[in-house]
Order: structure tokens, then C-alpha cells, then sequence
């Protein structure tokens, strides 16, 4: 959508294929951005708020067929039977979320009391109850870090980058609404790499005492009472430890996903070993793609934060009005 | 009872359930710079006393926060409190004082049969 819009602005004309009901991805889901808690329907009011005085045509619950480039033109036909013509072509697929069933030894789906960060963002955006087995507020919560992320077993080697600093954030988020909580972070590495992440990590332990034990969960069984007990070690003090938790809370990672290996095949371009697109140069090209006039956008080429995204978009749109420029 | 010349091993598994906070949270009352502790290290790495006999200035705070209350009573005597540890820490912690508090109530929350 940012690059439609910003091409717009050049002075062209854009079709916007989009295979949801709605645009906007998986934004539409989460609830407060990281890591100042900006609501997101704020960001998306201003983005929608943007493009809605574009003039700009958004063809919804439609999916690319396929992408022929003939003299110059690709001619895109789209499950709506429609047949477009275009001089370039920008691909913005996104990515999926971790399938936290995979992980089976973290009973996702199984057991009652697991449920994924994408999850938990849902209940606090509609305000969802928090409660546990026999209506209680959970008393002990254990986040889970890269679940779906650096793990082999998974198929994915990568960092998906955004999970650390959720993790703080909804952490931060649960202490707010369960003060008489205990919560506890199970990671690996704590990446806190951007602009106030460390910050929001500091004030997790400072002010709302989160707890974060340096350990991978090997499993998690449920008890008769629905309560987890789960097994990690203590690396920094180099024993087994086990503790009994009410609400587990596993960090799903990103992949590439079906939408972007689809589109890698229909528009014939090529993927990295972990499923993103492949770019030509990760430096001063990480918009192009290895077909001339395909270009790309956002999380189909890497994890990305909502930030990282929106910048990407921008570039985007700029790499394709240069192109433009000099080719037609 | 007759000795059959069995011994029972200790579990090492940490059982957080067991945990008794107490010693911790009064520490962390009175020293709430301990709370921002990164187990980065470095405190151990200038330690005086680490130099030379086996006391880890970090795992300290690891053993306040797992309860292990007689290894910590024993770990603390072989500081020196030189402070040294003070000027390294890049979350500014002040160590001198954590110990000093560990010193004063560690007796009020040690297991009875240890």
C-alpha cells in the first residue's frame, strides 16, 4: 500500500492485487505496536487515511494467475478472470506466522493453556479474557522465545527478528492487566537491536518485574488442573530447572510462507534457502528482484518490523519510478 | 536404620515451585538497581577475590533468584567488597550494597535444616 501510494505520487497509475478481503496484512490483527504501545488502528487510520484520497484501484480476494512479460508489458490475469497489462510489476506478499503446532512438544492446540503471540494479540486488541482454568487470573506466565525461529527442527535457521522485543512488549502488556502476575522470558539471545528496545528490555525488569531466564523450553505437559509444567535449562547456572506456569505463551516466528513461494513461481523468480525472495543485492539493490521490472517490497524478502516495512515500501516505489523513468 | 549402603543423590533440577522468594524481594526493595542485572559478567571478569579463589560475583544473583540460600551464605563471605565490581557493571548495580543486604538478612531466611 505505501508503494502504491508513493507511486501514485509520481504520477502513476497502480492496480493493487490483494488476496485478503481487506488490505493491510496481518496488521489488521495485532492490537499495540512495539516498543512505544502506539495502537495500531492508528497507524492503519493514517495509512488508510493516505491512500484513500489516491487514486488508486485495490482489487480484493484476488490472487495472480499468472505474469507473462511480452515487449516491454506484462500481462497479469488474476482468479477474477481480470487481464491487466503493466510495465512493472512490485511483489509485497508479506509472510506467514510459525504454525506453533509444529512445536509439538509445546502443546499448542493440545493443551488449553498455550497459545501464540499472535494469539495474545488478538485478546488484547478485542479485550479477551485472560483467564484460566477455573476462572482464575493465571498467577505464574512464561513467554517462549524463538519458537518457529533459529531451530532447525523447525526448517528455519533465521532470527525472525520482530519476537525478542514482542516478547518485552506483551510481557509489559500482561503485568499491566495481571499486576499480580510472575512472568517469565525463556530466550536464547535477547536481540534488542533497535531505536528504545533496549530501553523497553530495561524497564521490563525495572519496573515491572519480568524475569528472564537464559534457557530453550524443551517441552511443556499439562497437569490434571490445566496448569504447564514446563522444562528449560538455567544455562547461566548450568542446571535443569522446572516450573509449573498457568499460561504459556509461545513467540512465533515469521516464514516466507505459501503467498510468497506462489509468487515466486508465477513470476518465476527465486527464493533464498529460508523461503524469503531472493534479492540481487542485499546492500544497494534489496528491492529488485532477479527478473527486470519485478520488484520487491517488504517481508517477502525478510522478517521486518512494521517500521522496516513501510521504509522498504518507500525505497520500492522509488527503485521502480527510476526504473520507469529509464526505461519507457 | 539399617545401612544397606545406598546413598540418595540430590536432584539437580532447579524446582522453581520450591522457590522462596523472601531473601530476594527484600534485597530488591532495598537495592532496586539489582533488578537490571544483564549476567553479563564483567563484574566477575575485575573481581578481585575471583582472581583468586572460586567466587563468581554474577552468579550471585542467580542464586538469589533460585533460592539457593546455603550456597549463596557461602559464595558472599569470599567478597572483599573492594567495589570494583561497582565501577565495570554497565547497568550501574551497586554490588557493594547487594552483598551488604544479603550479609544482614541471609541468617532470617536460611532453611532450619541446613
Amino acid at each position: 500500500m505505501e508503494t502504491a501510494c508513493a507511486l501514485t505520487d509520481a504520477g502513476h497509475w497502480v492496480t493493487v492485487i490483494e488476496k485478503e478481503e481487506q488490505v493491510g496484512g496481518k496488521l489488521n490483527n495485532w492490537s499495540y505496536l512495539f516498543p512505544d504501545f502506539t495502537p495500531v488502528n492508528k497507524i492503519m487510520d493514517a495509512l488508510q487515511e493516505k491512500h484513500s484520497e489516491k487514486d488508486f484501484s485495490i482489487l480484493t480476494q484476488t490472487e495472480v494467475r499468472t505474469i507473462q512479460r511480452q515487449n516491454g508489458k506484462f500481462n497479469i490475469e488474476t482468479s477474477g478472470e481480470q487481464k491487466l497489462e503493466a510495465d512493472a510489476v512490485v511483489v509485497a506478499t508479506g509472510y506467514e506466522l510459525f504454525d506453533a503446532r509444529r512445536k509439538e512438544e509445546y502443546g499448542y492446540k493440545i493443551y488449553d493453556h498455550v497459545i501464540t503471540s499472535a494469539d495474545l494479540e488478538k485478546l488484547l486488541l478485542h479485550d479477551g479474557d485472560l483467564t484460566v482454568a477455573a476462572g482464575a487470573n493465571p498467577k505464574r506466565i512464561a513467554f517462549v522465545h524463538c519458537v518457529g525461529s533459529r531451530d532447525e527442527k523447525s526448517g528455519n535457521h533465521y532470527c525472525s527478528k520482530v519476537c525478542c522485543i514482542t516478547g518485552v512488549k506483551q510481557a509489559i502488556e500482561l503485568k499491566k492487566r495481571l499486576p499480580e502476575a510472575e512472568i517469565y522470558c525463556f530466550y536464547m539471545d535477547l536481540r534488542m537491536y533497535g531505536k528504545n528496545f533496549e530501553e523497553l528490555y530495561r524497564e521490563a525488569q525495572e519496573k515491572y518485574d519480568i524475569q528472564f531466564i537464559r534457557g530453550r523450553l524443551s517441552e511443556a505437559s499439562e497437569k490434571i488442573d490445566k496448569s504447564l509444567l514446563i522444562k528449560s535449562e538455567d544455562t547461566l547456572s548450568g542446571r535443569p530447572l522446572k516450573m509449573n506456569v498457568d499460561l504459556l505463551v509461545l513467540l512465533v516466528g515469521m516464514e516466507a510462507g505459501k503467498g510468497t513461494s506462489n509468487a515466486a513461481a508465477t513470476c518465476g523468480i527465486g527464493c533464498e534457502e529460508s523461503g524469503f525472495l531472493k534479492t540481487t543485492d542485499s546492500f544497494l539493490k534489496s528491492n529488485f528482484s532477479e527478473k527486470e521490472g519485478i520488484f520487491l517490497a517488504g517481508s517477502c524478502t525478510a522478517p521486518m518490523t512494521v517500521n522496516d516495512t513501510i521504509l522498504h515500501a518507500r525505497s520500492a516505489a522509488q527503485e521502480v519510478n527510476n526504473w520507469l523513468k529509464m526505461n519507457n | 536404620m539399617k545401612d544397606f549402603g545406598f546413598t540418595v543423590i540430590k536432584q539437580r533440577t532447579i524446582d522453581y515451585d520450591q522457590f522462596d522468594g523472601r531473601l530476594l524481594n527484600e534485597v530488591l526493595e532495598m537495592e532496586p538497581s539489582f533488578k537490571v542485572c544483564l549476567s553479563c559478567g564483567g563484574c566477575t571478569a575485575t573481581c578481585s577475590a575471583a582472581d583468586l579463589v572460586s567466587f563468581n560475583v554474577r552468579r550471585m544473583n542467580l542464586l538469589l533468584r533460585r533460592g539457593e540460600t546455603v550456597e549463596l551464605e557461602s559464595e558472599i563471605q569470599k567478597c572483599m567488597l573492594c567495589g570494583k565490581c561497582m565501577l565495570v557493571c554497565p547497568r550501574g548495580i551497586n554490588l557493594r550494597n547487594v552483598i551488604m543486604l544479603i550479609k544482614k538478612s541471609i541468617l532470617k531466611y536460611k532453611p532450619v535444616n541446613s
